[in-house]
């Protein structure tokens, strides 16, 4: 270890440069946590500690619908978004090689590289077509749009587990008797489970904090806990929006712990 | 039964394709421990796929028992194989592993749990039923993987290279143990080694492969005794080679008047009774010293290097014709070695002994 050639940790304003990456990421996490707690309405001067805003939060109607609705979106586009990328992970990796390959996967992975916004903006005209020809304006189009852009997300860990396992189990489950059904079931899933949790969990955090697509797809009255947060910030400020904040953050937050220890563990 | 009937493999098509295996035929027979012999990449895992179903042949059939194989996924063929790295699964038990086959094959649940305890005991490896594959050593591993695979008494147990992984001395272990299984079971083996020792030490028949073709089939003795080629004797132990011309021939055997000087009854290669410019092969042990220029004395030389091994010591000499030639003698307790380097000596092979090689 002594004589590696390029160490970054020995380059002069490291740690400076780490620090002051450090402290502009998560000084205002701290702050708007700081202020979830703040007995006064002000969401910049600390007047002292109480839980006022969080039951404040617990007791608005408003909050509770729109958190009813986002977690219920993200329930079901997580579960649609994560099965549909099982099955595309499959369709591309165990498969031979063919022309076209990299195509497909990369149409799989687009809606990653395409601006959030283009997306909005596509499905709303989508939508208000659909809209202008069957008459429908329910909840649906909120459920379709989440699920179809939570898929990537939900793709990539699935795909490299299965990338990342040993073809010769399912192999020997095919020399063994195996039919192609029972083999997926009894070797390939019960391996693929822990990319396939965490695909869910990704998906889920990536539709409870979508606020672009939602704002534009969303009808009258579709408020997700989101978009109304962003609709109160446009009145008044009170740090009832920082305890919301604050949970949806400890939601996230334990998706993701959860998410890294699923994909630490092998086998 | 299994009859290979000309049988190629290519891989890839255009400027990429690669021939894994060219028209190869053979007929594996009843209850044999069947080895297929030869360098990496000589196409043995390449045959051995072929049976089991992961690859389908280009050209050719495999059938088993008269009923053609390659039509059949690997599902439904009556074979099983031990892989390489063992492919045990994971997320099961010792037990579980072993009993896979047999739920797969729809086996009711006590015929299942009665093999399994029985394979169990077969590799000794019942104390360890309930454990996780990664919780035991890649020796029992191993163990379990055989166990697996004979569980559900396929016709064919097909084995890629199962004893590489092990360390020398569970290696040994492991092959004893492996001919005690295939004599007790009675099921045909298919083992695939690049191990000479391995392969001469298991086997009842040995086909040395090479370059996609298969050389030479044929019991461990008369492949190391016989062999037909330069690349089968130059695979399989140590070889001298001797360059001559024949100068009378029978059936059998022939004269041969060698460039070192000398004559050497030899046994001629089947089928080709060539006359002309010839190699014989002679295996260390196969040759004698003698007195030098004696009439005894096939070629003479000089001793260059003594190397004492315990069980035998190796003599490194240099021939007449400055070609090196390797003695090999086994040591008794009352011998002690006479040769020393720089002494001329002569070298007797005696007739009928040496082989004349083919091409």
């Amino acid at each position: 270890m002594a004589d590696r050639g390029f160490d970054v940790q020995k380059q002069r304003g490291f740690t400076t440069i780490a620090l002051a990456c450090f402290v502009l990421l998560y000084t205002p996490i701290v702050l708007l946590v700081m202020y979830s707690f703040n007995v006064g309405t002000s969401i910049a001067i600390w007047e002292g500690f109480s839980w006022r805003w969080y039951v404040s939060a617990w007791e608005n109607e408003q909050v509770k619908v729109a958190a009813l609705r986002s977690l219920y979106l993200a329930v079901v586009a997580s579960f649609v978004a994560t099965s549909a990328a099982v099955l595309a992970a499959l369709a591309t990796t165990r498969r031979p090689a063919y022309r076209g390959q990299t195509v497909v996967f990369a149409i799989i992975n687009q809606p990653l590289m395409v601006p959030e916004i283009v997306t909005a903006v596509a499905l709303l005209i989508f939508f208000a077509l659909i809209k202008s020809f069957t008459g429908y304006t329910g909840g649906a189009f909120l459920f379709v749009a989440h699920s179809a852009f939570c898929i990537p997300f939900a793709y990539m860990p699935i795909r490299a587990r299965l990338q990342g396992m040993d073809l010769t189990l399912e192999q020997a489950a095919a020399d063994l008797y195996g039919t192609p059904l029972r083999v997926f079931r009894k070797v390939t899933l019960p391996l693929l489970w822990p990319g396939i949790l965490a695909g869910a969990m990704l998906a889920f955090v990536i539709s409870l904090d979508d606020v672009v697509i939602t704002e534009f797809v969303k009808a009258a009255g579709q408020d997700t806990l989101p978009t109304y947060m962003l609709g109160q910030l446009r009145r008044s400020v009170t740090p009832e929006v920082n305890a919301i904040s604050t949970v949806l953050l400890a939601i996230s937050v334990t998706m993701v712990v959860i998410y890294f220890i699923l994909s630490q563990r092998k086998n | 039964m299994i009859e290979i009937d000309g049988v190629s493999k290519v891989f890839g098509s255009g400027v990429q394709a690669f021939t894994a295996l060219d028209n190869v035929s053979v007929t594996i027979r009843e209850n044999e421990f069947f080895t297929l012999l030869g360098p990496s990449g000589c196409g043995k895992t390449t045959l051995l796929r072929t049976i089991a179903g992961f690859n389908a042949p280009t050209n050719g059939a495999v059938r088993l028992d008269g009923q053609d194989l390659v039509s059949l996924p690997p599902y439904k063929r009556p074979v099983n194989t031990v892989f390489q790295n063992y492919a045990l699964f994971p997320h099961m038990t010792v037990a579980e592993n072993i009993g896979f086959g047999l739920e797969m094959l729809n086996r009711p649940k006590a015929e299942i749990s009665s093999t399994v305890d029985q394979m169990l005991d077969l590799v000794q490896m019942t104390a360890m039923a309930g454990r996780r594959t990664s919780e035991i050593s890649g020796g029992q591993q191993q163990r379990v993987a055989l166990a697996r695979a004979l569980a559900p008494r396929p016709k064919v147990l097909l084995l890629d290279e199962p004893l590489s992984a092990l360390d020398y001395k569970l290696r040994k272990g492991m092959q004893v143990e492996l001919k005690r299984l295939q004599n007790e079971t009675g099921i045909t083996f298919v083992f695939v080694t690049h191990d000479q020792e391995e392969a001469l030490s298991m086997s009842d028949r040995i086909a040395v492969m090479n370059h996609a073709q298969i050389l030479q089939v044929g019991s461990p003795h008369e492949i190391y005794e016989h062999p037909s080629e330069r690349f089968v004797a130059e695979f399989i132990g140590e070889t001298n080679f001797l360059i001559g011309t024949v100068t009378q021939a029978d059936e059998t055997q022939g004269s041969v008047a060698l460039d070192a000087g000398g004559n050497i009854v030899a046994r001629l290669p089947q089928g080709e009774g060539g006359m002309g410019q010839v190699t014989v092969a002679v295996r260390p042990e196969q040759a004698t010293f003698c007195a030098p220029d004696s009439g005894e004395a096939t070629v003479s030389g000089t001793v260059s290097n003594v190397v004492y091994l315990g069980t035998d010591t190796h003599f490194h000499l240099t021939l007449d014709d400055g070609n090196p030639f390797a003695l090999r003698l086994q040591n008794t307790p009352d011998n002690s070695v006479q040769q020393k380097v720089g002494d001329r000596i002569g070298i007797a092979i005696a007739p009928g002994v040496a082989q004349v090689l083919k091409d």
